[in-house]
């Protein structure tokens, strides 16, 4: 379906607000994504690399190789969250750039 | 049994009611394929949760963590991280990018006629896959409920969910999908409640029987909470590496599954495509770190005979609905079996719906028909008929494979495929400008035709496990990389495309701003 009021991209694509709003954005997706890659692949490398060490008790038969299991859901949920609030910053700017062309 | 086929037809007659609702408010394509695009952020949430949570993450993972412990947990703990990657990565431009399917996105900046043929292909291939594991989950609750044979059981399933999706389309399945992780949350919060109140509600009881798991004294004691039982030594060489390319396929294969993705073009706009997101992460959260109630209870709790087939093998499907029978009677039994068959049909109409979906958008109308709709309804029309050979193929395969495979395992691979085959592409149009068409066919044809070869080789493929060519029971760490390769190989050996770098602009401005995204309907 196009659009009935053509819009103009490149206009759009060169202000510099949304440069610097893109490149914002790029700048945390990457490093978020970075981070929670790096920490959630930090699980199968401990298990399977350090067993001994995963096998750690640290409350009654509950080791460590579990804790770190499940600090994943509470990362993964931590992210979404942090995510949520930061973009929607972004929407208002967006708006801001946006504003006539539509 | 006479409860639980009671409770069950209930719930049959209440779905399809739900079903013939939906039919009569469904005009056109947009309302078919796409709910109107009316669907709100927590209806949208829920309903993501509900096409996610299939027969693998219920019959499937407490089945694993059953019989594999922590090791088994794995698969619940992946489930969910991957919905970072569908957060930040792909949610919203999709949403403001496409129309019905992943395709739309690719198609967007790309020649449309090979990347839709080649991602039309993939969603099918991806589809049939996760669909397996549904019917085989499915056919297994049937068969333990009245039974009957695994065949009819499953030849039962694949017809009533045919029935769903020719008469509802994607706003009815949406509604099932609410109602049905609804139950599931309710099921799982009460068969985790009963394995806490066995225990006495101590966790540290709970604890110290996992870690001296003994299958009702029937067994010589495992500590289930210890990691490397499935993946560890005792795995051989390679299992350190098995578990790190299972963990890759299932962190990046969420943001690659067709079914998944086409619920963002269910809401009005990508802040919303963003909120169900975190509806659904909270949802999916909670009901996995249940499985490890419900896993680990069936572990302490169940005699080993119990969850043993007539054979002697692990019923690894079915320790859930058994752990229900066993400690909540014959009528929870027939709640949870009910609870798990509404799941799966659920789940495979979401399935059948999406690759129906591009099978009649993105193959039929713009690759055989460029783009015209031949004649109106024709879309709707081969839509229904794909839905029919894809449900008989995944009906045929689930019976050759038969009841004893794994359904979380069975996912687990078809999230594999998706990640080395669509996620690489998705990311690389959205992400690099000088992405170009061959690039794209090249990266899904690569990674598919690699994944599933690494399948076929594995130690579960057509040599078993003495012939096995590959070491890996998860072809993730070796066909991810490829896909990506293959498609930025693709792209760097052939010549620029301008027309696509030049729409990248536009893509890039419409992913960031919403402006020119499918609007939604009014009803």
């Amino acid at each position: 379906m196009s659009q009935k009021s053509p819009v103009n991209w490149e206009q759009i694509e060169a202000k510099p607000e949304f440069r610097a709003l893109l490149g914002r954005k790029s700048k945390f997706i990457v490093s978020a994504t970075i981070f929670f890659m790096a920490y959630y692949l930090a699980l199968p490398v401990l298990v399977g690399y350090f067993p001994d060490l995963m096998k750690t008790k640290v409350w009654g038969e509950v080791n460590l190789a579990y804790v770190f299991a499940l600090s994943q859901f509470f990362m993964a949920w931590i992210m979404a969250f942090i995510y949520v609030r930061v973009a929607s910053k972004w929407d208002k700017e967006v708006a801001a750039v946006i504003e006539g062309h539509h | 049994m006479s409860t639980s086929l009671i409770m069950f037809l209930a719930f049959v007659g209440l779905t399809l009611l739900i079903t013939f609702w939906a039919a009569k408010k469904n005009t056109g394509a947009s309302a078919y394929f796409a709910a109107g695009r009316s669907i709100t952020g927590w209806q949208n949430g829920l309903a993501v949760a509900g096409d996610y949570m299939s027969a693998a993450s219920f019959l499937g993972i407490s089945g694993m963590i059953c019989f594999s412990g922590y090791d088994g947990f794995m698969y619940s703990v992946g489930f969910l991280v991957a919905y970072i990657t569908v957060l930040l990565v792909v949610a919203e431009p999709l949403r403001n990018a496409g129309k019905y399917t992943m395709a739309d996105l690719l198609a967007y900046r790309l020649k449309p006629r090979p990347v839709r043929a080649l991602a039309s292909l993939s969603t099918l291939v991806v589809s049939t896959f996760y669909m397996i594991a549904q019917m085989v989950g499915a056919g297994a609750v049937i068969k333990e409920l009245i039974h009957i044979e695994f065949a009819p059981a499953v030849i039962g399933v694949g017809i009533l969910m045919l029935v769903y999706v020719v008469f509802g389309g994607m706003l009815a399945t949406t509604w099932v999908q609410i109602i049905k992780a609804l139950l599931l949350m309710v099921g799982a919060l009460l068969l985790s409640y009963l394995v806490l109140q066995h225990h006495g509600f101590s966790f540290a009881n709970f604890f110290e029987a996992v870690s001296k798991a003994d299958y009702a004294g029937t067994a010589p004691p495992k500590n289930l909470l210890e990691p490397g039982l499935k993946y560890g030594a005792a795995a051989g060489a390679w299992g350190h590496i098995d578990l790190i390319s299972l963990c890759l396929g299932l962190v990046l294969g969420t943001a690659g599954l067709p079914h998944i993705l086409v619920r963002f073009y269910t809401v009005p706009d990508a802040k919303t495509a963003r909120s169900s997101v975190v509806w659904a992460m909270a949802i999916i959260g909670l009901f996995y770190i249940m499985t490890t109630f419900f896993g680990f209870g069936a572990a302490t709790i169940l005699e080993k005979a119990k969850i043993l087939t007539a054979a002697g093998k692990p019923n690894t499907n079915m320790v859930a609905p058994i752990l229900a029978q066993h400690l909540g009677g014959e009528l929870f039994f027939a709640f949870i079996s009910a609870v798990a068959f509404a799941t799966i049909l659920a789940v495979v109409a979401g399935l059948t719906m999406s690759a129906s979906a591009s099978f009649a958008h993105d193959f039929y109308t713009n690759v055989i028909h460029h783009d015209k709709e031949h004649r109106p309804g024709d879309e709707i029309r081969v839509a229904r008929i794909t839905a029919f050979v894809v449900g008989a193929a995944s009906i045929g395969l689930a019976i050759y494979l038969g009841p004893s495979v794994n359904a979380a395992f069975l996912v687990g691979l078809a999230f594999s495929v998706a990640a080395s085959a669509n996620l690489p592409v998705i990311v690389l149009s959205v992400f690099w400008k000088r992405f170009n068409t061959t690039g794209a066919v090249a990266g899904l044809g690569g990674g598919l035709i690699v994944s599933i070869v690494l399948i076929l080789l594995s130690p579960n493929g057509m040599f078993g496990k003495e012939g096995a060519i590959f070491p890996l029971e998860n072809p993730g760490i070796v066909s991810i990389p490829i896909g990506f390769l293959a498609a930025w190989l693709g792209t760097i050996l052939t010549a620029r495309d301008p027309q696509a770098e030049s729409k990248f602009i536009e893509l890039k401005v419409r992913a960031h701003t919403g402006l020119g995204a499918e609007k939604a309907t009014a009803h």
